[in-house]
C-alpha cells in the first residue's frame, strides 16, 4: 500500500513548514498503521510472530531501495514500502516465513513491472496478497479472523484513520465505500435470506480497517478526480457485492484487484482522448 | 540508455519466476509427499513402511454408529456446527483380564454408550447395559462427550468418569462385575459443558485427582437456551467459555474442587488436555489446548500451578486447539506436544503445532510442525503418538474432517464472513447463516505420519489402509489383541466406530510395560518409563486421558527396531520411587508392580 497522501492539484508553493508537510504526508500513515499493528499485537497477539512481520517489512523496503535505485536512479522514501511490508505482515497468514518475504517482494516488484504509461496500476500489497492467495493457497490465507472483543480498539483506529484521511482529502473515498458496503450488505441479506448481521460482520473485522484506510485510498492507484474516486469506491463495493453473492472469501481484495486497474485504464483512456482532441484546458501534473 | 530496458526484462523474468515458484514447489511437494496415494495393498505397505492397517470393525462384531446431539431448536440453523462433537473412544481393561476393552460414547439424548469387552478371539461384545454404564444420556442429564478411566480409590479396578455437556458422572468399577454411580457422594457439580478431562495425581499423595476443562459456560443448558448468545465472543481471543475444575481426591470417595486454590483460573474454551512431568520435577504439568484461543501450560510447582503458556512459547499465537498429545519423537527423553488446529487451503491456514522442547535453561518450545511435515492435517481433531511399525520411533495418527454433508456446497464462505466480525455479532448463534446442508471441511483424508527418525514425518495413511473419509474425532491406540502391534480405534462424529488392526512386518521387535502403582496411584497414571536400547532412549508416560476425547491403553508400547539390545528400563513412579529393570528381552509384555 502507499500512504494516502493528498495529490497536489496545482504547483503552488506550500504555505506550511516543510517539516509539518512531511509529517502529514509521509509519516502519519506509517505511524497509524504501526499503531494498529502494535495495539493489535500487544492487546491480542494478532501476529504469528514479530519476526514474520519484520521479514515482510525488511524485504519490502530492501526491494524498494534496490529497484528504486536501478530504475528511478534515486533512493526512494521508505514510507510506502514500510506500509506495504507491514500490511503484508498483518494481512497475510501463514505458519511459514517464506510467504511473507515472497509476498513483500512481489508487491514491491509489481510497482516496477506492471506499469502503463509510467504508472503502476495495482495497489502493491493488494496485488501481492491476491497473487499469493492464488499461487500459494496451500500455504497462505488472508486475515479473516477477528482481533478483539469490543469496539473500543476499532473506534480508536477509525477515528485516527478518518482524521488522517480527512487531512489528506481522501476521506470521501472511505466514506463512499463504507456506506455502499452497508447498503449492499442489507440488500444481500434480503436476497440470500441470511441475517443482516452476518452480512455487515466483515466490516467490523480488522481486515477492513486496513482495506478502507490504506488500500482503496492509495493515491498512486486511484483516479484523480473526486467524483471519479467516489465512483470507483462504489464500484469496488459493488463488485465485492457480486463476488460475495458468489461466496468469494476474499471478495474485497479481489474486487479492488479488478476495479482499481480498470479505473486507471479508463482514466488514462479519457485523458488520451482529451489530449488528442486538444481539449486539455487544465493539464495535470505528471505523477511520480 | 540500454541499461534500463535490459534491467526491466530481467526484472520481469524475476517477477514471473516469483509468481511461479510457489506453484512449482507445491507440485514437487505433492509428487514427493504422496507417492502411493490410493494404493492400499497391504503387502506393498508392509514392504515399504513396515506395517499396514485393515479396518475390521465388522469382523470384530462392533457395529457402533455414533449419534450426534440434538439440541435446542433455536440452534437448528447451525446445528451441524454446534452438535459437531461427542464421538469419543477410550481403552480400558475394565475386568483386568489382560486384554484391552473399548468404551465409546454416544451423544443423542436417550442413546446408549457401549463398552466392548474383548473376547480374546478378535471379537468384542457390548457389556455396557449389563454393567450399568450404557444408559447415561437420559433426558435432562445432558449427553456424553468423552470418558477417562482412572482408579480413584486404588482398589485395582479402573473407574469411569463421564465427560458430558450436562451432568458429569463418576462410576465406580465394582471389581469388573458392574459399575455404581457415585456422582452424588463424590461431590461433583450438577452441570458442566465439558469436552475434556484427565486423571492426574497433581499433589503426589498417591490418589488420583481429576481435571475437567469446560467448553460452553456451565450455566448454559444447550437443550433449553435462555437465548442464543452462547457462542464464543471471538474466534481467537475468547474467554467466555466454561470454567476449569480440579477435583482433589480426598480419599474417601469425595472430591474437593481446588482449581482457584492451586492457580488454575481460565474461561477459555478447552477442548483437549493432557498431563505429564515435563520438567522432571516429579509432579505432572498440565497442558490445555483451547479452541478459539491460545493453549495453556500449567506448570506444577509441587502441587501449585502457574500458567506459563506464553513464557514457554506454546501460548502466544491463538488458534483452534483440539488435541493434546505427548511424544518423545526424537528419542531424547523429552516430550514434544502435538496440538491440532484448522487448515483449509485458501481460506484458513492455522497449521497444527508440534511443540518441541529446546535446549537451554528453562522450558521453552518451538513449533516444528512445518519442518517435520506434520503441519497440515485439514480440520484436525484427535491425534496420538505411537510406534506403528515398531521401528523405534514414534509415529503420529491424526483424525480430521469437521462436517461432511453436501459434496458440492461449502459453508466456508459464511464461516469466514462471520468469524471475522465483532463479538456482538459472532457470539449470537442467531446471527449465523444457516448451514443448509453444506459441508465444512468434510470428507478429509486422514493422516498417518511415520517418523523416519531423522526429523521427517511422511504421510502414509492411504498407502497403509487408512482410507476412510468420516468426520474423525477421537483416536486411541492399543495393542488390542496382544500381538505386539499398536492398533487404532477411531470414533467418528455421526459415523461408525472403526477398528484398524495393525500388521507389522516381521523383524522389528517391541516391548510393553503394564504398570501398577502401590505407593503411587494404582493406575500408575503419571509413571514414566525411560527405555534405553541400542544407544537410543525413549520416554513414555502413563496417561489418564489425552488426545481429543480419548484415552490410550494403559500399557506402554515401545518399538525397538531390528536386533535390539535392551540396556534397561528406568521407571519413575509418581511417588518419587525410581525402579530400574535390566535383562529385559524383546517381544514381551512386562507387568511391573511398584516396589512397596
Amino acid at each position: 500500500m502507499t500512504p494516502p497522501v493528498a495529490v497536489k492539484q496545482t504547483a503552488e508553493v506550500p504555505s506550511v513548514p516543510r517539516w509539518k508537510q512531511m509529517l502529514d504526508s509521509r509519516f502519519a500513515p506509517p505511524v497509524l498503521i504501526t499503531l494498529i499493528l502494535l495495539a493489535g499485537n500487544l492487546s491480542f497477539g494478532i501476529l504469528e510472530s514479530y519476526q514474520k512481520t519484520l521479514l515482510a517489512i525488511v524485504t519490502s523496503i530492501a526491494t524498494e531501495m534496490v529497484l528504486g535505485r536501478i530504475f528511478l536512479h534515486k533512493w526512494p522514501h521508505p514510507a510506502s514500502a514500510y506500509i506495504t511490508g507491514i500490511s503484508v505482515g498483518i494481512l497475510l497468514r501463514s505458519p511459514a516465513f517464506w510467504p511473507y518475504a515472497l509476498c513483500a517482494a512481489l508487491s514491491i516488484t509489481s510497482k516496477y513491472v506492471l506499469r502503463y504509461r509510467g504508472r503502476h496500476i495495482w495497489n502493491p500489497s493488494n496485488f501481492g496478497i491476491c497473487a499469493m492467495l492464488v499461487v500459494a493457497s496451500a500455504s497462505v490465507a488472508g486475515l479473516s479472523i477477528q482481533w478483539g472483543n469490543n469496539f473500543a480498539a476499532v473506534i480508536v483506529i477509525w477515528v485516527l484513520g478518518s482524521l488522517i484521511l480527512w487531512r489528506a482529502k481522501r476521506f470521501h473515498i472511505t466514506a463512499v465505500y463504507v456506506v455502499s458496503f452497508f447498503l449492499l450488505g442489507f440488500l444481500r441479506a434480503r436476497i440470500i435470506g441470511d441475517p443482516w448481521q452476518s452480512e455487515i460482520s466483515p466490516m467490523t473485522g480488522p481486515m477492513y480497517q486496513l482495506f478502507i484506510f490504506f488500500m482503496i485510498t492509495d493515491p498512486k492507484t486511484t483516479v484523480r478526480t473526486r467524483t471519479g474516486q467516489c465512483v470507483v469506491a462504489f464500484a469496488i463495493a459493488f463488485v465485492e457485492f457480486l463476488m460475495r453473492l458468489d461466496q468469494s472469501v476474499y471478495a474485497p481484495l479481489y474486487a479492488l484487484f479488478w476495479v482499481g486497474p480498470t479505473a486507471l485504464f479508463v482514466e488514462m483512456w479519457i485523458d488520451s482522448r482529451r489530449t488528442r482532441a486538444g481539449g486539455a484546458l487544465n493539464p495535470q501534473p505528471a505523477r511520480p | 540508455m540500454k541499461r534500463i530496458p535490459v534491467a526491466r526484462i530481467i526484472l520481469t523474468l524475476l517477477f514471473v519466476g516469483m509468481l511461479a515458484t510457489p506453484v512449482i514447489l507445491r507440485r514437487l511437494s505433492l509428487r514427493r509427499g504422496q507417492p502411493d496415494a490410493g494404493h492400499t495393498d497391504c503387502q506393498s505397505a508392509l514392504a515399504r513402511y513396515g506395517f499396514c492397517f485393515e479396518e475390521v470393525s465388522k469382523q470384530a462384531e462392533v457395529n457402533f454408529v455414533h449419534e450426534a446431539p440434538q439440541l435446542d431448536p433455536k440452534l437448528d440453523p447451525i446445528m451441524p456446527e454446534i452438535a459437531s462433537m461427542g464421538a469419543s473412544v477410550s481403552i480400558v481393561d475394565y475386568n483386568r483380564d489382560g486384554w484391552p476393552d473399548i468404551y465409546v460414547t454416544n451423544s443423542r439424548t436417550g442413546s446408549m454408550n457401549h463398552l466392548y469387552r474383548n473376547n480374546h478371539d478378535g471379537t468384542f461384545t457390548d457389556v455396557a447395559p449389563e454393567l450399568g454404564i450404557a444408559d447415561v444420556n437420559k433426558p435432562g442429564t445432558g449427553v456424553s462427550m468423552g470418558v477417562v478411566w482412572g482408579d480413584y480409590d486404588n482398589d485395582g479396578y479402573e473407574d469411569l468418569f463421564l465427560i458430558k455437556w450436562g451432568k458429569p458422572e463418576l462410576f465406580h468399577n465394582d471389581h469388573g462385575q458392574g459399575f455404581t454411580n457415585v456422582t452424588a457422594q463424590a461431590g461433583l457439580p450438577s452441570w458442566i459443558n465439558a469436552n475434556t478431562a484427565t486423571w492426574l495425581d497433581y499433589d503426589g499423595d498417591g490418589k488420583l485427582d481429576l481435571f475437567v476443562g469446560g467448553y460452553y459456560p456451565e450455566d448454559v443448558d444447550l437443550w433449553h437456551l435462555k437465548n442464543t448468545r452462547m457462542m464464543p465472543e471471538s474466534f481467537e481471543y475468547a474467554k467466555n467459555g466454561g470454567r476449569k475444575y480440579l477435583f482433589h481426591n480426598l480419599g474417601n470417595g469425595h472430591f474437593e474442587e481446588v482449581s482457584a486454590k492451586v492457580g488454575i483460573d481460565s474461561r477459555r474454551w478447552a477442548l483437549a488436555c493432557a498431563a505429564a512431568d515435563l520438567r522432571g520435577t516429579g509432579y505432572p504439568d498440565l497442558f490445555v489446548a483451547n479452541d478459539y484461543g491460545v493453549s495453556e501450560l500449567y506448570l506444577n510447582d509441587h502441587g501449585h500451578f502457574h500458567e506459563a503458556g506464553e513464557q514457554t512459547g506454546v501460548g502466544f499465537a491463538p488458534k483452534s486447539g483440539m488435541n493434546a498429545a505427548f511424544g518423545d519423537i526424537f528419542n531424547q527423553g523429552k516430550y514434544a506436544i502435538y496440538v491440532s488446529n484448522i487448515s483449509e487451503e485458501g481460506v484458513l491456514i492455522q497449521g497444527n503445532n508440534l511443540w518441541v522442547p529446546q535446549e537451554g535453561s528453562g522450558l521453552h518450545y518451538q513449533n516444528m510442525a512445518r519442518d517435520l511435515g506434520v503441519e497440515l492435517g485439514g480440520w484436525s481433531f484427535g491425534a496420538q503418538f505411537g510406534d506403528l511399525n515398531n521401528d523405534g520411533t514414534l509415529d503420529l495418527f491424526l483424525e480430521n474432517g469437521y462436517i461432511s454433508a453436501s459434496k458440492t456446497r461449502s459453508y466456508w464462505y459464511d464461516f469466514s464472513k462471520v468469524a471475522g466480525g465483532n463479538s456482538s455479532i459472532i457470539s449470537d448463534a442467531a446471527h449465523w447463516p444457516a448451514f443448509d446442508g453444506r459441508s465444512l471441511s468434510g470428507y478429509q483424508q486422514k493422516k498417518v505420519w511415520i517418523n523416519d527418525g531423522s526429523g521427517k514425518f511422511e504421510d502414509v495413511a492411504q498407502a497403509t489402509g487408512v482410507t476412510d473419509r468420516y468426520d474423525g474425532r477421537a483416536v486411541a491406540l492399543a495393542d488390542l489383541w496382544n500381538t505386539g502391534a499398536l492398533d487404532a480405534v477411531v470414533a467418528n462424529q455421526a459415523g461408525p466406530l472403526l477398528i484398524y488392526r495393525n500388521t507389522v512386518a516381521p523383524g522389528n521387535d517391541w516391548i510393553e510395560f503394564d504398570l501398577e502403582g502401590t505407593r503411587s496411584n494404582s493406575s500408575a497414571i503419571g509413571a514414566q518409563v525411560m527405555l534405553v536400547w541400542n544407544g537410543e532412549e525413549q520416554i513414555q508416560s502413563v496417561s489418564g486421558g489425552n488426545g481429543f476425547a480419548s484415552e490410550n491403553d494403559r500399557r506402554l508400547h515401545f518399538g525397538l527396531g531390528k536386533n535390539p539390545h535392551i540396556e534397561k528400563a528406568v521407571i519413575h513412579w509418581p511417588s518419587g520411587a525410581v525402579q530400574t529393570l535390566e535383562n529385559l528381552t524383546p517381544n514381551r509384555l512386562y507387568q511391573v508392580k511398584e516396589p512397596a
